[in-house]
């Protein structure tokens, strides 16, 4: 018996084996252009070239790409619209930074493999080995700060930490220190843990530049949140409009963009008001990047040349997220006035952390966040 | 005559081999390979070279904590679980094993020690959640907040109820056939020698059912302790347990690079289960020798 069963295992572990072996395409081309490694338009000729060459592909993959976030919903409607021969493949639209970057890892030679990126700052600037380097046809207009030089990944757009919330459950927060009142018990929520989440994480640098500390240093804004815990402010539930409707979180530390989306989508359900303190405000961008494996290279390329058009650039301003290209284009008369008025007041000092600055604040998170908020 | 036979005997051995290979193929592509690629990325860091280091990481204080509030939370609900789902079976054996009211909590049972994740989650928040029936409705009937020191259905202590509610249908099925297996004729004996409730207490019924309630608890655990989902959906704050632990080591975009530290925790977790299983199955074995 027990030799048959090892026979019986070596059958399987050899099965295994064949199964796990993927065939593996090579990058399809269109009139003799090597879309894989083209950096900029020029490689396709023009515009039209690369939307040729991203039809003869027919298919885009996104991933975590969330249709409320940012306006995505409008901007892969309107790219489908617009490019009808071109299919998207939208993966796992709640997923996190590390996600995409692991879904590159782990579905690498298949054709449903990520096409394209949109990641946070620290996963952009350590995953840079899985970017291949573009430059759209709009660089020029992208600030130096928000770009890799090369084009292996470029801000895409961004906000302001902010605070949204009901102003029929909680008075008008105008200070950071007024969430410690007692109107506020139990009603103070953030967007995820810190530990993990991007947005949750400028929450705590906001905390911080806004109780005296300063980015350099996120021990200020930990102990604020210690200090909402003490006080029994803080809720732990992960936000989402569906939380917001109910009523389950009044009050939500996000960002300005994701806090302006959630009023607009709860019109009529519950009112929703984003406020962003006055003093320091903390701002981040997000980034796109190209896989460098892309199963469909130039259907990832002629998306970025979209995303940076100004319509894309637009739809992403009416989503109420600052685009990339935004004084440019307010330079250039191509903005949408109406819509880059209508975003909340900006705050007198704007903060970046810098890479070394966030990878300190995510280490300094990682030892003391758990223990801080129980 | 005699060969027909040997070579027939070694034909039905290797048809039960065959028998088995679905089987074999099943936990090997879905339980024995998965287990191993995890755990051996605990061994290796980032860059791919051999390392002990994040095994190390398991003695980290946070670390630490975080396995001590997964003891915890496991043991306290297990225990609970296990206390008064054994009432639970000792008030159904005074109901006849065919009737509706058994024939209800069994099925009940196993639907309800198999209801877990968002499900259960949800039903949680949908009754006591702050804008849940229950909770609104203490509060405008009795004024009674169940909040008044924070809202604790989101935190560790928040687990155990959900935790218990899954538990005691478990205890039921896991612990019913060893309260059936008491059998009348060892309560006759015990009366005829004189003794009475207390001495059959004492004397039979508690040894007998020692092993089984034992080994009953330790399954209680062990579910507890590799439970996922249901603390997944909803704890978002801190990670106190380990498989929330592993949820951030992997899916963090803030704390890079700690992939591998998923690999430590789930070893971690592979060891206790192991300790715990073992327990269980010499415990059963135990308890089998009266139940036949």
């Amino acid at each position: 018996m027990k030799r048959t069963l090892t026979v019986t295992l070596a059958a399987a572990a050899a099965l295994t084996l064949v199964l796990s072996a993927c065939s593996n395409s090579p990058a399809p081309t269109a009139n003799g252009v090597d879309a894989a490694t083209a950096t900029s338009l020029t490689a396709f000729g023009d515009l039209a070239g690369l939307e040729a060459a991203a039809n003869a592909e027919g298919t885009l993959n996104v991933i975590a790409l969330p249709r409320d976030w940012a306006n995505y919903g409008a901007i892969l409607d309107r790219f489908a619209e617009k490019y009808p021969d071109i299919t998207i493949t939208e993966a796992s639209p709640d997923g996190s930074s590390a996600e995409e970057i692991q879904a590159a890892k782990n579905l690498k030679g298949q054709d449903t493999a990520p096409d394209v990126f949109d990641l946070g700052l620290a996963v952009a600037v350590s995953s840079t080995d899985f970017f291949a380097p573009y430059q759209v046809a709009t660089w020029s207009d992208i600030p130096d700060a928000l770009k890799e030089a090369s084009g292996l990944y470029t801000g895409d757009y961004g906000g302001y930490m902010a605070v949204g919330y009901d102003p029929d459950a909680v008075p008008a927060p105008e200070t950071l220190s007024d969430l410690l009142g007692s109107d506020y018990k139990g009603k103070v929520a953030m967007n995820g843990d810190p530990t993990q989440a991007g947005a949750a994480f400028a929450a705590v640098g906001l905390a911080s530049v806004q109780s005296g500390g300063s980015v350099d240093d996120f021990q200020s804004g930990i102990d604020f949140f210690s200090e909402l815990n003490q006080a029994g402010n803080f809720l732990k539930v992960d936000p989402t409009p569906a939380t917001i409707a109910s009523g389950e979180t009044p009050v939500v530390f996000d960002w300005d963009y994701l806090n302006v989306s959630y009023g607009t989508q709860l019109e009529g359900q519950r009112n929703w008001k984003v406020v962003v303190f006055p003093g320091t405000g903390y701002a981040g961008y997000y980034n796109q990047a190209i896989n460098k494996d892309a199963p469909h290279p130039a259907a990832a390329r002629l998306w970025q040349e979209f995303l940076y058009s100004d319509e894309g650039q637009n739809l992403w301003l009416a989503g109420g997220a600052r685009p990339a290209r935004a004084d440019a284009m307010q330079a250039a008369g191509t903005i949408d006035t109406a819509l880059f008025d209508a975003l909340p007041q900006t705050p007198d000092t704007t903060v970046v952390p810098t890479e070394a600055q966030s990878a300190a604040a995510a280490t300094l998170l990682g030892e003391k966040w758990a223990a801080a908020v129980q | 005559m005699k060969s027909g036979r040997q070579l027939s005997s070694k034909f039905r051995g290797t048809a039960a081999a065959l028998g088995l290979l679905p089987f074999a193929v099943y936990v090997l592509l879905f339980l024995a390979v998965p287990t191993l690629i995890a755990v051996g990325t605990g061994f290796f860091d980032s860059d791919g070279a051999f390392t002990l280091s994040t095994i190390a990481a398991l003695g980290d204080p946070v670390v630490l904590s975080t396995f001590a509030s997964s003891f915890w939370l496991s043991a306290l609900t297990a225990i609970v679980g296990a206390v008064v789902g054994a009432i639970a079976c000792y008030a159904l054996l005074g109901l006849r094993p065919d009737g509706p009211v058994r024939v209800m909590v069994d099925s009940l049972s196993g639907v309800l020690a198999q209801f877990g994740g968002v499900m259960l989650a949800f039903a949680f928040v949908a009754t006591i959640g702050i804008q849940g029936m229950i909770t609104v409705y203490l509060q405008d009937t009795f004024g009674i907040d169940l909040f008044a020191n924070g809202v604790w259905l989101y935190e560790t202590p928040g687990l155990i109820l959900p935790y218990i509610y899954f538990q005691v249908p478990l205890m039921i099925i896991t612990f019913m056939p060893a309260l059936q297996s008491l059998k009348p004729q060892w309560a006759e004996a015990n009366a005829t020698l004189g003794g009475g409730t207390r001495s059959y207490w004492l004397n039979i019924a508690f040894p007998v059912l020692a092993p089984s309630f034992l080994g009953s608890l330790l399954l209680l655990f062990a579910n507890a302790f590799s439970s996922y989902a249901t603390a997944a959906a909803l704890v978002s704050q801190g990670s106190q347990i380990v498989p929330l632990q592993i949820r951030a080591a992997l899916t963090s975009e803030t704390l890079l690079g700690r992939t591998n530290l998923a690999g430590a925790l789930a070893l971690g977790m592979i060891v206790v289960m192991a300790i715990v299983m073992s327990g269980y199955s010499m415990l059963q074995s135990r308890a089998a020798r009266w139940q036949r």
